[in-house]
């Protein structure tokens, strides 16, 4: 008896412990991701205030294709929900819809990285590169920073792939997938804000 | 017992309908912006206007159906958090927007 309501004590402590240990972790990734959003915010704020020196350099009305970018958009956010997906067969227990969805979502992102990479190299070789004038700097750095996000997302995936795929669904691979679906929804709402003060407005 | 560990935290509890949801949502508001802008249609304000509300919008559709943040306990801390950020945010973009376009101003 008292043997047993000991091991039942014991027991609830450390689900009580573990449970306590994934929330305090979400949380402090979350407090990262705050952080990460200060970052961004100073850099919105520099590209707002450079938004039209010139210095003689191409307009954002010149250089920038709406249609590319709106591919851009769908590729982020289709891999968003894709992500989203990938979560559902997490809680399910569906590990090889989990190993199919974080592909898919890979690809997407890859997509996303790529074809901002050839927009970069475009911009570069037609003589728009960073060094121009102070809107295309602080357009490479705002845009730029975000795309290396991305790309460490995308490392984060590929590894969290080999993780699932080696180890399984245990409970520290699951809350580690969970982080990474926070950064990837995040990384998609600042792209919100990149697309619509950069791109929209950059054009119109 | 993992699975409801992990359940339990703010940004975890998705279904697929919030996913769903979430993305109709999205490509409603994206297209919208995208298509003002494409047309040339309306006055650069209105168009102006229409850009940042559907931007927030869809900022705020994505909190709620892709991060699930709401106003449970989980997820309390989680907004504390961002709302806090929030103001710092509001203090960067927005003195800094103030000041260099009233120095801006007073140069020419």
């Amino acid at each position: 008896m008292t043997t047993d309501a000991l091991t039942i004590g014991a027991g609830r402590y450390e689900e009580v412990e573990r449970h306590d240990t994934v929330v305090t972790q979400t949380f402090g990734f979350w407090l990262y991701l705050m952080s990460d959003l200060i970052i961004f915010a100073t850099l919105f704020a520099t590209y707002v205030v450079f938004s039209h020196s010139y210095a003689g350099g191409p307009t954002g009305k010149e250089l920038f294709e709406l249609p590319y970018v709106l591919g851009e958009t769908f590729l982020l956010l289709f891999s968003s929900v894709t992500y989203g997906l990938v979560m559902l067969a997490v809680h399910n227990g569906m590990k090889k819809w989990v190993l199919i969805g974080l592909a898919v979502t890979f690809l997407l992102g890859l997509g996303f990285v790529s074809m901002e990479v050839i927009e970069f190299h475009k911009l570069i070789v037609q003589g728009h590169g960073p060094d121009v004038s102070a809107f295309l700097s602080s357009y490479f750095t705002l845009v730029g920073t975000h795309g290396t996000h991305v790309t460490f997302g995308l490392i984060w995936m590929a590894v969290m792939i080999g993780q699932v795929a080696v180890k399984g669904l245990t409970s520290p691979v699951q809350s580690r997938l969970m982080r990474l679906s926070m950064f990837w929804h995040f990384l998609d709402i600042v792209w919100i804000g990149i697309f619509s003060i950069v791109y929209l407005m950059g054009v119109m | 017992m993992s699975q409801a560990a992990i359940d339990s935290v703010g940004a975890s509890r998705g279904s697929l309908k919030s996913y769903l949801t979430g993305f109709v949502l999205s490509l409603i508001l994206t297209a919208i912006p995208f298509a003002l802008v494409m047309s040339g249609g309306w006055s650069a304000s209105a168009t102006l206007a229409v850009i940042f509300i559907a931007g927030i919008v869809q900022i705020l559709a994505h909190l709620h159906y892709f991060l699930h943040l709401d106003t449970s306990s989980t997820a309390r801390w989680n907004i504390v958090a961002l709302l806090f950020t929030l103001v710092i945010m509001v203090l960067f973009v927005g003195g800094t927007i103030w000041i260099l376009f009233n120095l801006y101003h007073r140069m020419m």
